[in-house]
């Protein structure tokens, strides 16, 4: 995973609230390996007309948006469903950070999974982001995660939240499973106890439904 | 005694295996199911050399790719290569992680939502995780069951166990007697409608109250199933006698001593009296009528009885520029009313509404009479359709011009190819409406089985009641 530290990059205004996951990356593009570039799916309906040519008015076909790597977008950004393909697909078109006033459940801790930084911010300050980049097509904006700014174009800093074992995470661009490995003693004690007293949820029966 | 505790807190305090400082949480998860989606898990795991930490507590099991026909010809039915590779996948990655596996030719096959408690594998107190939003179905059963991604079931497979923190808690309370003609289905998009999709954002829900506990186990479902679509983590119910007399002598229920051990802890977990939430949102079941949803996202639901809304007359913003573009793609206009709207297709199935009770619901709207528009049904599971072709529910269908499928997600998303044609408006009982979701240009309405089989009958959004 890319380690996050500070990106001072072209944002791309994406106005409409609730983007859910089925227009980031439509169902049937999820049996596809990960080798062939998601980013080719990203907003598929959006961004491809039913010939598969670009449509030229949506935004990520303009330049310089082609090339921009923060999303500062509507509400509930990332609604839907569970699929990472959403997030897969954002990252390969070289998106780093997503701003909103907020996510959908299950797209902020994919993000995180995968090195794409989810900022949340309230949404008068977004919009007024959304503002500025629509004003100036192509300016960039900053984004600290040290110390928790998003630097608009005026150079003015909006500060968010973040917890902290995240962050660290994103800085660092360390796996869950890494960190999880150091709570093994926890974890076989909390095992041990739970199969001593609660037998049935040890999935033995199961055992029938292993093919070889 | 100590504090009075809610549910989700009995459950959530059982799970920790260990705390940060900031509160995130590594919490213990009893069943992992999996499906031909999250195949990126397993890739994962083979890159970094890793085994499934207990493979017992996973379940795989086919259901999103799954075809709808020519299912008695096995994996030689699939003509999609595509297709067929996403199920050998999962057979394959199941085999080589020590995986129970449900495939294409078991007869207990069926979406994991519908099989997971058809088998006994749900069982109350338990924290249950799957790549699919529609997990918190499970929390029928007073589980904490609900969808994570990819990576995440990587990480549970690798070490049992999520990092997660803990939500905060929203109860709904639905007391009195939902009206004739009312199911399941119109009471959580009564609730979606009420609270929004954001509504139970960061939160838990906990249903209660008396129309609630009147709900036989297949109702409960639906309504856990779409907490998802108010922004919930996930949606409880207290388990009680219903639950457990549903759950005794299943395939992989507790037998024997076991059997009673469970059931004493399991009657320990419903929220203590004076227990506290975050948040209370009551409903009266009285005032609950059929449901129907005319825009693109959940929320954008309202009773069969009203009209399509206008934007111009709605102040926020934000919210008048969701309608407009929702009444674009739906090729609607303000003020017509719901029963005016005509559809093309009807879809009976998905986890949210294809278990037994549905198909009952739904065929005693059809019998005797005829669908004036293509209508299919496919069965939550392989063991739901068994049972109603010995009921004789298929041949009811089957008459009244109906397709009757096996079982799979088909048109709820369409990952096997089942899509409606581009462009068409689709009376469905699934969770989602979202743009393109049933195919290129789709538009889809949200119903119960019995609307959606009404709306089969007349080629429009109907009210059942006026049917009957
Ligand atoms: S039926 Fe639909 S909602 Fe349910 S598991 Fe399948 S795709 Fe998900």
């Amino acid at each position: 995973m890319e380690s996050f530290v500070r990106l001072t990059a072209i944002a791309a205004p994406l106005d409409q609230p609730d983007i859910d996951t089925d227009m980031l990356i439509p169902q049937r593009f999820l049996r596809k390996p990960l080798t062939v570039g998601y980013r080719n799916f990203m907003f598929f309906n959006d961004r491809f007309d039913a010939e598969g040519k670009e449509k030229p008015d949506f935004i990520l076909n303009r330049e310089p948006y082609r090339s921009a790597k923060i999303l500062v977008t509507g509400a509930n950004f990332g609604c839907g469903s569970t699929r990472e393909g959403a997030v897969y697909a954002v990252v390969d078109f070289g998106i780093r950070a997503i701003v909103a006033s907020s996510f959908g459940a299950f797209y902020a801790s994919n993000c995180y999974q995968n090195g794409l930084l989810p900022v949340v911010l309230l949404e008068e300050t977004v919009a007024a982001l959304r503002a500025q980049l629509h004003a100036l097509p192509g300016v960039e904006l900053t984004i600290d995660l040290p110390d928790q700014v998003v630097i608009d174009t005026k150079g003015r800093g909006h500060r968010f939240e973040i917890e902290p074992s995240r962050k660290e995470r994103m800085l660092q661009g360390l796996d869950d499973i890494r960190i999880t490995e150091r709570y093994s003693g926890a974890m076989e004690e909390f095992e041990s106890r739970l199969d001593a007293e609660m037998p049935w949820l040890s999935g033995k029966p199961l055992q029938a439904l292993v093919r070889r | 005694m100590g504090n009075p505790q809610n549910m989700f807190g009995k459950i959530w305090d059982r799970h920790v295996v260990a705390q940060r400082e900031d509160g995130e949480s590594l919490l213990y998860v009893d069943r992992n199911f999996v499906h031909e989606g999250p195949f990126y898990a397993f890739d994962g795991l083979r890159l970094d050399n890793r085994p499934a930490r207990r493979p017992l507590k996973q379940i795989a099991i086919a259901d999103h790719y799954l075809p709808t026909l020519n299912r008695d010809r096995g994996m030689a039915g699939i003509k999609d290569p595509e297709i067929r590779h996403m199920i050998e996948q999962l057979a394959r990655n199941a085999r080589d992680f020590g995986i129970p596996f449900i495939g294409i030719d078991d007869a207990r096959q069926g979406i994991m939502h519908v099989v997971g408690a058809d088998l006994g594998l749900v069982q109350p107190g338990m924290v249950i995780t799957a790549a699919d939003s529609h997990t918190t179905t499970n929390g029928a059963f007073g589980v904490f069951a609900f969808g994570i991604g990819a990576s995440e079931i990587k990480h549970v497979l690798a070490t049992q166990a999520l990092w997660y923190r803990k939500p905060r808690t929203l109860r709904i309370l639905i007391d009195g007697t939902l009206p004739g003609g009312v199911t399941a289905k119109d009471v959580i998009l009564a609730v979606i409608a009420k609270i929004g999709i954001s509504g139970g954002s960061g939160h838990v829900i906990e249903y209660a109250g008396s129309a609630v506990r009147a709900m036989n186990m297949e109702q409960r479902m639906t309504v856990c199933n779409m907490s998802i679509e108010a922004g919930a983590r996930a949606g409880l119910i207290a388990p009680d006698d219903i639950a457990f007399s549903y759950l005794e002598g299943r395939e992989f229920s507790p037998r024997g001593g076991d059997w009673e051990k469970a059931l004493a802890f399991w009657r320990s977990l419903p929220s203590d009296p004076g227990a506290h939430f975050d948040k209370e949102v009551e409903l009266m079941a009285e005032d609950i009528q059929p449901m129907v949803t005319w825009g693109t996202v959940p929320e954008d639901a309202l009773p069969i009885t009203s009209s399509v809304p206008d934007p111009a007359a709605v102040g926020n913003a934000e919210q008048r520029a969701h309608i407009e573009r929702a009444l674009h793609y739906m090729g609607l206009r303000p003020g017509l009313p719901l029963t005016e709207i005509k559809v093309d297709r009807v879809f009976i199935g998905s986890c949210t509404n294809a278990r037994y009770d549905d198909l009952r619901l739904a065929a005693a709207v059809v019998k005797g009479r005829r669908a004036t528009v293509p209508a299919m049904i496919s069965p939550g599971s392989t063991d739901v359709k068994r049972r109603a072709e010995a009921d004789g529910l298929d041949k009811v269908f089957i008459d009244a011009g109906f397709e009757w499928r096996d079982s799979a997600c088909s048109m709820c998303v369409g990952s096997n190819g089942d899509f409606a044609s581009p462009g068409e408006r689709c009376a469905s009982t699934s969770p989602r409406n979202f743009e393109n979701r049933q195919g290129r240009g789709v538009r889809t309405h949200l119903l119960s089985p019995p609307m959606a089989a009404a709306a089969a009958i007349t080629g429009r959004l109907t009210d059942v009641r006026t049917l009957r």
